[in-house]
């Protein structure tokens, strides 16, 4: 039987961090990390960091990132995605809480290719929700990884104005060998990240 | 086959600017979104075992040497999609004040006392029909700085995975008939008043276990998947 709507979002609050980010600070355990490398996890091994800011450019100290990703060869580990490998233990989803200076951190492998609804190859990207105080719903965005020439092709990157892009792109820098990616997320202002109405 | 989500169904939600919760002013985003199809990284989700969830996560009044003070209560309910179907094996996690107004997170510096046997974070996973059960205390209301003499109404945080990360939810479950309702701008920040009313639970007479604890139910209803399939390649 239809019910008559879905349960409206609420903000996470400032002070989830005992429930949902403990990270050892409080006598919880904590159900996710920010760490998704398993040891049978195959791929190349990424970090991805930055941090987060308001729309006064002030760091945001109370947020919560989750970051949900398909493995090397492109597969979720969801039975929804019938292409899905049954042998990894990797299960694409992280959670981090922001440190005191709006910084945050997740390391990872980098994501496989996903085809999108037509089929067509996606450029290997990370989906993020943003929840945090003072946001009522929380917000979904995309990382894509810079140098990676299938950006080009993207068919989701294809639609936000090329001014934009940047803003979804986690650099490399050059100097650095080992793969650290940096992004910052703007919730708001001239440099403010793009998120998608999905 | 997977099946894609209806965008109608946000307009449940609160605005994400909404002046009278301040904090929203500055982390609120002033561009548009952008639209876009749901792709498969969209419409899957994070899958659990049963090793997420231990035994006794969902009695938040026996984590500790001694019991918590307070009003112990039983919450329970279904998680449903919009189909009125239950949402098997989802994870459900629930974090609140104590009976006094006080969370435990450092940062909340409320003159009332913490309480040593009471942490306040809990998890289950629901059922085959998609059925979870917490016991708990009844959390009490807390002054905030909002405006002057704000209060928030007692409510207990709810976090919900559901299928698909764009089913993701996380809100807040109130108590029926509570008196700070109408002063509320964060319950206030949803704009209908029949969805406002879907994040408050109801007593569970039914359900109350004589000489132990009242009983409240709070649904919670997800996206999906009323929707139109999607093929996947």
């Amino acid at each position: 039987m239809p019910t008559k709507g879905i349960t409206p979002s609420q903000t996470v609050g400032p002070f989830f961090a005992y429930g949902l980010t403990s990270n050892g600070k409080y006598d919880w355990n904590d159900a996710f990390t920010n760490n998704l490398v398993t040891p049978d996890t195959s791929g190349e091994r990424i970090r991805i960091e930055g941090r987060v800011f308001d729309g006064d450019g002030a760091p945001v100290p109370d947020c919560m990132l989750e970051i949900w990703q398909a493995d090397a060869q492109g597969r979720f580990s969801d039975p929804q995605d019938q292409r899905a490998l049954p042998n990894s233990s990797f299960k694409g989803f992280g959670r981090c809480g922001t440190d005191a200076n709006g910084g945050y951190a997740f390391d990872t492998i980098k994501p496989g290719v996903v085809p999108d609804p037509d089929g067509k190859p996606q450029a290997p990207h990370i989906l993020l929700a943003i929840f945090a105080r003072g946001m009522l719903l929380h917000l979904y965005t995309r990382i894509y990884l810079g140098g990676e020439a299938a950006n080009a092709a993207d068919p989701v990157l294809a639609l936000v104005p090329v001014d934009r892009r940047a803003t979804l792109i986690a650099e490399r820098p050059h100097c650095n060998g080992s793969a650290v990616y940096r992004l910052d997320i703007h919730l708001q202002g001239d440099d403010e990240t793009v998120f998608f109405d999905v | 086959m997977t099946l894609t989500y209806p965008i109608a169904s946000n307009a449940a939600h609160p605005a994400r600017l909404s002046p009278g919760y301040r904090s929203t002013l500055k982390r609120s985003p002033q561009k548009p979104l952008i639209i876009m199809r749901q792709t498969l990284s969209e419409l899957t989700g994070p899958v659990y075992g049963h090793e997420t969830v231990r035994e006794n996560d969902h009695d938040l009044t026996t984590q500790h040497a001694g019991e918590p003070l307070g009003e112990r209560i039983i919450v329970h309910g279904h998680v449903l999609d919009e189909d009125g179907r239950g949402v098997p094996n989802t994870l459900v996690e629930l974090w609140q004040a104590n009976a006094c107004g006080r969370y435990i997170h450092v940062v909340d510096q409320h003159p009332a006392p913490l309480d040593p046997n009471f942490t306040g974070a809990g998890r289950a996973q629901t059922d085959s029909a998609g059925y979870y059960k917490f016991i708990t205390i009844k959390p009490g209301a807390y002054p905030w700085g909002n405006h002057h003499n704000a209060w928030r109404p007692a409510h207990i945080h709810f976090s919900v995975f559901g299928h698909a990360f764009i089913s993701r939810l996380v809100t807040q479950m109130y108590f029926p008939g509570d008196p700070l309702f109408e002063f509320d701008p964060i319950f206030n920040s949803v704009p209908d008043e029949k969805a406002r009313m879907r994040m408050v639970s109801s007593f569970d007479m039914e359900n109350t276990q004589p000489e132990w604890a009242l009983c409240y139910r709070f649904n919670i209803v997800l996206r999906g998947r009323n929707a139109t399939p999607l093929e996947t390649k």
